[in-house]
């Protein structure tokens, strides 16, 4: 009785042609008052749509609840109609999403969209409005609320966008909270910072909080009870110390291992032949200004920038968005050209090559990028996509096709792949592919932008084992851009920090994990989602019996 | 699913499609059925429809109004079609090598293509074929000299967006050249929107190829449907088929070609293939 939500049979259709009948199939789900229960899965298994159906947002009429009931105290809100549903929203259940950036208005103030939750939903006069407004931005701690009121979303950073949403979210004091992926944008720090948030906040209304997320790590963090789902179904319930403790689905079981932890690879011995030093590389960047002179903003992407690749090594370089991760990785395949300082392969320096000089270098140093959807062209076959640099070089036709052909072997896909079109592989054979055309030029260097981060975490795992066989079999020097310690643990041999375009801090993987020198460094080791769980984990693994 | 299924699922364009062929028989049919010079005087002026062997009509000169639209129907077509490929053309060099290159070769590139589209277009064709002879090459000249600019705005926008595309790095990173970037891997991702303007172009140039004839300015020499309604126009209340017939030939060959267009962006439309 006590139950806020309580879905049961829940069967939301797909439109006929889709690749399955149902999103959801047969859910049975209750939520109750001051827990917070996280619905888990991978890309597809229907776990925002699950939300979406709570709150009457799906995307009718070729998306909709064909069966099963969705009760909110009382009142099953499958049958409800939109005049009750709007009312319901806002005030009894509201919702964050992922992205606050487009989530929120980009044209009103924050204060005036905080103040048409209220209008829409309470007669109240302006005054009282103002100040409950002012009253919840002080709740999520936003610095200087007042002036917050008057900011537009672009003039707040991403971690205050999305507390200015979860103010609007809890203006009415909602009994439901639905958040989807709500910290999937932000950086770790700020991820962490929100979930302590959100549960704050929770535990101080006693919220029943529906939190949609992909990452088992936030899963420990921040939940009660877990739901897995996988593909429409729901696969396991139960508390979270019985699903991350001893889950008893074999799919769980599977995603749980995939889990990427804190504890870095063991330390090989490391190559004296130093393949590539960047000495004092900088790089910054102006905007604003314009034609009629006036002050630009300048940001320094890369301020001296220095490190060094050895040999047959993987070099992560770790930072949050903005750090100059990507840049520098930029300026090293001369996608970005660098102002100042030295690129040194061997002994040439390639910074201050041109075009044409550059040539003859190129294919020494490849890139693998992050958006497995946006690096292959959609028009042009596999076969063609790969081949098509060593024919630039001077490979002939047939030459260029064994090498594609041995190549898809490698990287794990049919040579069948060869004739086909990138759209009709999925996001983790795409970067097989993408690996694939960096390889075909057999270069020395790899150069790897967050090359998981647009990957489920089963796929992730097998990507990067792939990554360590390539390195291992080719020789080659790996530079692993990622924004994920988890992640850089699993792959890289030494790791360079970056805070605000400066190396913060270098060395090998396990000495910094152990002792960071860096405050910035610790911060970002504490700030990882699920640590102290899976920590305990891999202890208590490691224990005989 | 194939091309021709996803554009059979707009009926309308399939009808635009059939329309066009039957325009096109008509038009390379013409000097079979009608052998004689479509400005030859034909019989009793003034005819109406039907009457004196004319199957729809004669004009104040006894002109036969039906071989007039079958020999303009060439006329129209090859314009309409000549024009827009020069007009793509342009086009999509100009837009390419502004949305390419950015910067300063953009600023030019684009306060040029300004600059042609802030006349307006229809009084700037006039001129141009004022000042050139009116033949077929300045019709065709003159069209698309004003219809460029808007191939080349698209063509650039999609340039912009398509250049810091992952995948056109890739090509960077592997050493490509320009021009092959520009044509091998960017252009093929743009062509859909720019087949969807060009086939409405070429409805928007038979409309301007009739405008021209009807004031004059059309190649004397050459039968079109708007120097039929030119030719006809102080007849309209005494002989109303001199205008009419030529009239609804433009009315639906242009709407035809409408059709077509839109079946064609429907057809390349990833978005609309998801539904039904």
């Amino acid at each position: 009785m006590s139950r806020l939500l309580d879905i049961s049979d829940l069967h939301v259709a797909l439109p006929a042609e889709s690749q399955r009948p149902y999103a959801v199939e047969g859910m049975n789900l209750h939520l109750d008052p001051n827990e917070i229960l996280c619905v888990v899965g991978e890309s597809g298994s229907g776990k925002s749509l699950t939300a979406r159906a709570v709150m009457g947002l799906l995307p009718k009429p070729h998306v909709q609840i064909s069966k099963g009931s969705v009760v909110f105290e009382g009142e099953d809100l499958a049958q409800a109609s939109d005049e009750r549903l709007r009312e319901i929203r806002g005030s009894e259940i509201s919702m964050i999403f992922q992205e606050p950036m487009t989530a929120l208005n980009p044209v009103m103030t924050i204060g005036t969209q905080i103040d048409e939750v209220f209008r829409f939903h309470q007669r109240m006069s302006g005054k009282e409005r103002r100040s409950r407004a002012l009253k919840l931005l002080q709740d999520v701690q936003l610095p200087d609320p007042e002036q917050t009121l008057k900011a537009y979303p672009h003039e707040l950073s991403g971690g205050q966008r999305q507390r200015a949403m979860i103010a609007m979210a809890l203006a009415l004091d909602p009994k439901i909270l639905i958040a989807d992926e709500p910290t999937t944008a932000l950086d770790v720090t700020t991820q962490a910072q929100v979930l302590k948030l959100i549960k704050e906040m929770q535990a101080a209304h006693g919220t029943g909080v529906l939190f949609i997320t992909h990452d088992f790590g936030v899963v420990a963090d921040i939940a009660d009870r877990v739901c897995v789902m996988q593909n429409g179904l729901v696969v396991e319930t139960g508390t979270t110390e019985q699903v991350l403790g001893s889950p008893s689905h074999p799919y769980t079981q599977a995603l749980i291992a995939a889990v990427p932890d804190l504890v870095p690879r063991p330390a090989r011995p490391r190559s004296t032949e130093i393949v590539m030093r960047v000495k004092n590389l900088e790089k910054t960047y102006r905007s604003g200004g314009g034609l009629f002179g006036g002050k630009g903003r300048v940001v320094h992407a890369a301020n001296d920038v220095s490190v060094d690749l050895a040999r047959g090594e993987t070099l992560g370089i770790v930072g949050e968005s903005g750090s100059g991760k990507s840049t520098v990785a930029r300026c090293i395949v001369r996608l970005n050209d660098a102002e100042a300082g030295q690129i040194l392969l061997g002994d040439v320096d390639l910074r201050p090559l041109g075009r044409a000089a550059m040539r003859p270098h190129r294919s020494k140093i490849q890139m693998v990028f992050q958006d497995p959807f946006a690096s292959l062209n959609p028009r042009t076959r596999i076969g063609k996509i790969i081949a098509q640099g060593p024919m630039m070089y001077g490979a002939s036709a047939k030459e260029a096709k064994d090498r594609t052909l041995e190549l898809l072997e490698i990287v794990g896909l049919d040579a069948r792949a060869y004739e086909r079109f990138p759209h009709e592989f999925s996001g983790g054979q795409r970067q097989r592919i993408g690996i694939a055309r960096a390889l075909a030029l057999e270069p020395e260097i790899l150069v790897a932008d967050e090359p998981v981060s647009a990957l489920d975490v089963s796929i992730q795992a097998q990507i990067l084992t792939l990554l360590d066989e390539i390195r291992d079999r080719m020789n080659l020097s790996m530079i692993f851009i990622t924004h994920d310690l988890r992640v850089a643990a699993q792959v890289c041999d030494r790791i360079a920090v970056m805070q605000r375009g400066k190396v913060i801090e270098v060395g090998p993987t396990s000495t910094m994990f152990a002792n960071p020198t860096e405050t910035y460094t610790r911060e970002l080791l504490a700030a990882v989602p699920g640590k102290d769980w899976f920590s305990e984990k891999k202890i208590a693994a490691a224990k005989p019996g | 699913m194939t091309f021709w299924k996803l554009f059979a699922r707009n009926r309308g364009a399939v009808i635009g499609l059939l329309i066009l062929f039957l325009m096109t028989f008509l038009a390379i049919t013409a000097g079979l059925f009608f052998p004689a010079d479509p400005f030859s005087l034909a019989g009793v002026p003034m005819s109406p429809p039907g009457e004196n062997g004319f199957l729809l009509g004669s004009d104040s000169l006894g002109r036969d109004v039906a071989a007039g639209i079958a020999h303009g129907a060439k006329t129209s077509l090859l314009i309409g079609l000549l024009a827009t490929l020069v007009a793509v053309f342009v086009g999509i060099v100009m837009g390419a090598l502004a949305g390419y290159y950015g910067g300063i070769i953009d600023n030019l590139l684009m306060r040029f293509t300004e600059m042609f589209q802030t006349i307006p277009s229809f009084i700037f064709a006039i001129l141009l074929v004022a000042i050139m002879k009116p033949s077929i090459e300045s019709i065709v000249i003159a069209i698309a000299v004003v219809s460029w600019p808007a191939v080349a705005r698209l063509v650039r926008g999609e340039f912009l967006s398509l250049r810091n595309r992952e995948f056109v790095q890739a090509c960077h990173t592997l050493g490509m050249s320009d021009i092959r970037i520009m044509l091998g891997e960017i252009l093929p991702n743009c062509l859909s929107p720019v087949i969807v303007i060009g086939s409405l172009m070429v409805a928007t140039a038979i409309l301007i190829e009739s405008g021209l004839a009807f004031l004059g300015l059309g190649d004397p020499n050459i039968m079109s449907w708007g120097f039929q309604i030119g030719a006809g126009r102080t007849l309209l209340r005494s002989a109303w088929w001199v205008c009419t017939f030529p009239g609804i030939a433009i009315l639906v060959t242009v709407l035809a070609i409408n059709l077509v267009g839109e079946g064609i962006n429907d057809a390349l439309n990833p978005r609309l293939r998801e539904r039904t």
